[in-house]
């Protein structure tokens, strides 16, 4: 197999390749942001439990509309934004910390979806949304995936600043009364976008994934914000294009490739990283003198 | 320029703060002196507007909450994220530079000046993670000259902070003060209360004394705090104090 038959061929030879390459890179544009800031405010986890929260919605979705993209997205998309909005204000108002809320309000939507789905249809159906099919992403979901790549990244560029100033030092943020719950509950919405954006492609379980993996392994090769961007979006763009190429010369789900690939990019930042990787910290240089 | 009008804020329903009233000298420095358990930092945070109290008001006069630059006890920053010492810094700037606005060269300016006069611009590029407590509290302290704010509160700055540092900081209360700045600083060091802050709060979650330092910290007073501050009853009655202490 020649390094053209292997890299290439694939995808010029098949518009379904081409179409799921596509809509990869779009996904990768607007979630790798996302989860780089997910990883920095220490809501690793909120982007997993916001992708159990939107299955409800999807459920209803199906069970009003039949398998549309359309209906189930918008499903998916109030679901989780209900989520988001309850733990919200059950933070706000309850002395519940945040991270307990949004577990209580995913387990409940998780239940209901779960009880929806397998009241209707089959468990095919159940996997389908929870994993998604990449191979199958017609111009529908292309032109979602890019629409929310599009406006995700708008966003963020507008609330960048008191995004990341609301990370750093919330408590700053309240004494001068910039009310950080507006860009907080603004950038929770872009999460669920994002995760409904990948839903079609890889499904509510792994679009997290690609989201997570690449931000946490950027963290541990850039010194800045920029720095880290940069590097979540080169290993979640090689991950898919990556994944996508697993997945057809070996035949294997393109989803769980995808998000495997990022996983070991994960994994190999763990041990090279020069910034808190394990190897360099077991090989330090020497000190200096000051 | 702030007045607090019988100020009451409860934990649970036990007061914190209980029927504080008073004003705080403007232009002046004011410590809030007292033991542990006291309401000292409650008041700050009521003052800055982080807790709402049960009864009771905090007045302002010709001045905006936004005019108030707030020291907490731990700050809550997240050391561990990508900010340069000059970034954060410059995050003083918010209420001029905003959502968009670019720090200009002027607000630029400001920052590596403040940076300077903490002694700290050899550390502007550096990461805040890079910094000990000590440096970071004078960062702290830069963005605070940053911020402009005519009502500084400070609680327990000094707290993890070495003699040296101490001194240096106290120096930058001092310079504020005649600036025509108002500072009410939590504090626990008598010294430093007698040395740099002519007026003092002494409360044990109500006010024993409040006025000239001098007149404040006496035996007698400073007594009576640590005695009031040690009643403290779980099944306590309701406080019937002008019947605002009845809630259902």
């Amino acid at each position: 197999m020649t390094l053209h038959e292997m890299l290439v061929s694939p995808f010029a030879d098949f518009a379904f390749m081409r179409r799921a390459l596509v809509g990869c890179l779009a996904l990768v544009l607007g979630s790798a942001p996302v989860g780089l800031l997910l990883v920095m405010r220490r809501m690793s986890l909120m982007g997993d439990a916001m992708s159990h929260a939107v299955l409800p919605g999807a459920a209803v979705g199906y069970l009003l509309a039949g398998l549309s993209l359309p209906a189930m997205s918008a499903g998916g998309f109030v679901a989780g934004v209900l989520v988001a909005l309850l733990a919200g204000l059950a933070t706000r108002y309850t002395e519940v910390k945040e991270d307990a809320n949004f577990a209580g309000f995913y387990l409940l939507s998780l239940a209901l979806g779960v009880l929806l789905v397998s009241k209707s249809g089959s468990n095919v159906d159940l996997m389908h949304l929870l994993f998604g099919s990449v191979l199958a992403v017609d111009d529908a979901a292309l032109l979602l995936v890019a629409s929310v790549a599009s406006i995700t990244l708008l966003v963020l560029a507008a609330i960048y600043r008191p995004l990341l100033l609301e990370s750093l030092d919330p408590v700053f943020m309240r004494a001068i009364g910039a009310r950080g719950g507006v860009w907080h509950l603004l950038f929770l919405l872009l999460v669920v976008m994002n995760l409904v954006a990948g839903f079609q492609a890889l499904g509510t379980l792994m679009s997290v994934g690609l989201m997570m993996l690449p931000a946490i392994a950027a963290r541990l090769w850039a010194a800045s914000v920029g720095g880290m961007l940069l590097v979540a979006l080169l290993i979640a763009s090689l991950s898919a294009v990556g994944g996508l190429l697993l997945s057809y010369h070996a035949e294997l789900p393109s989803g769980p490739a995808i998000i495997l690939l990022a996983g070991v990019a994960y994994l190999l930042s763990m041990l090279l990283a020069p910034r808190g990787g394990l190897l360099p910290r077991l090989f330090r240089s020497r000190h200096l003198t000051n | 320029m702030i007045s607090l009008h019988n100020l009451t804020v409860s934990y649970q329903r036990h007061p914190a703060v209980h029927h504080v009233s008073g004003r705080f000298a403007p232009g002046q420095a004011t410590a809030i002196f007292g033991p542990n358990g006291a309401g000292k930092s409650t008041l700050l945070k009521t003052i800055m507007g982080a807790i709402r109290p049960d009864s009771g008001e905090v007045q302002f006069d010709a001045i905006s909450r936004k005019d108030i630059a707030y020291l907490p006890q731990q700050s809550e920053i997240d050391r561990s994220l990508p900010v340069s010492v000059i970034d954060l810094v410059s995050s003083g700037h918010w209420r001029r530079s905003g959502l968009f606005g670019n720090v200009g060269r002027q607000l630029d300016d400001a920052s590596w000046n403040a940076l300077v006069t903490v002694g700290l611009e050899d550390f502007a590029l550096h990461p805040v993670s890079a910094l000990s407590s000590g440096q970071f509290q004078r960062v702290l302290f830069a963005r605070i000259l940053v911020q402009d704010a005519r009502l500084i509160l400070l609680d327990e700055p000094f707290n993890a902070v070495d003699a040296r540092t101490t001194f240096d900081l106290l120096a930058l209360v001092r310079r504020w003060q005649e600036e025509g700045r108002t500072v009410i600083a939590v504090l626990h060091d008598y010294e430093q209360v007698r040395a740099f802050f002519p007026q003092t709060l002494l409360m044990a979650r109500e006010v024993v004394a409040w006025g000239a330092t001098d007149t404040v910290l006496t035996d007698d007073n400073l007594k009576r705090a640590t005695e009031t501050a040690a009643h403290w009853q779980a099944n306590a009655p309701v406080c019937a104090v002008d019947g605002q202490g009845v809630r259902s």
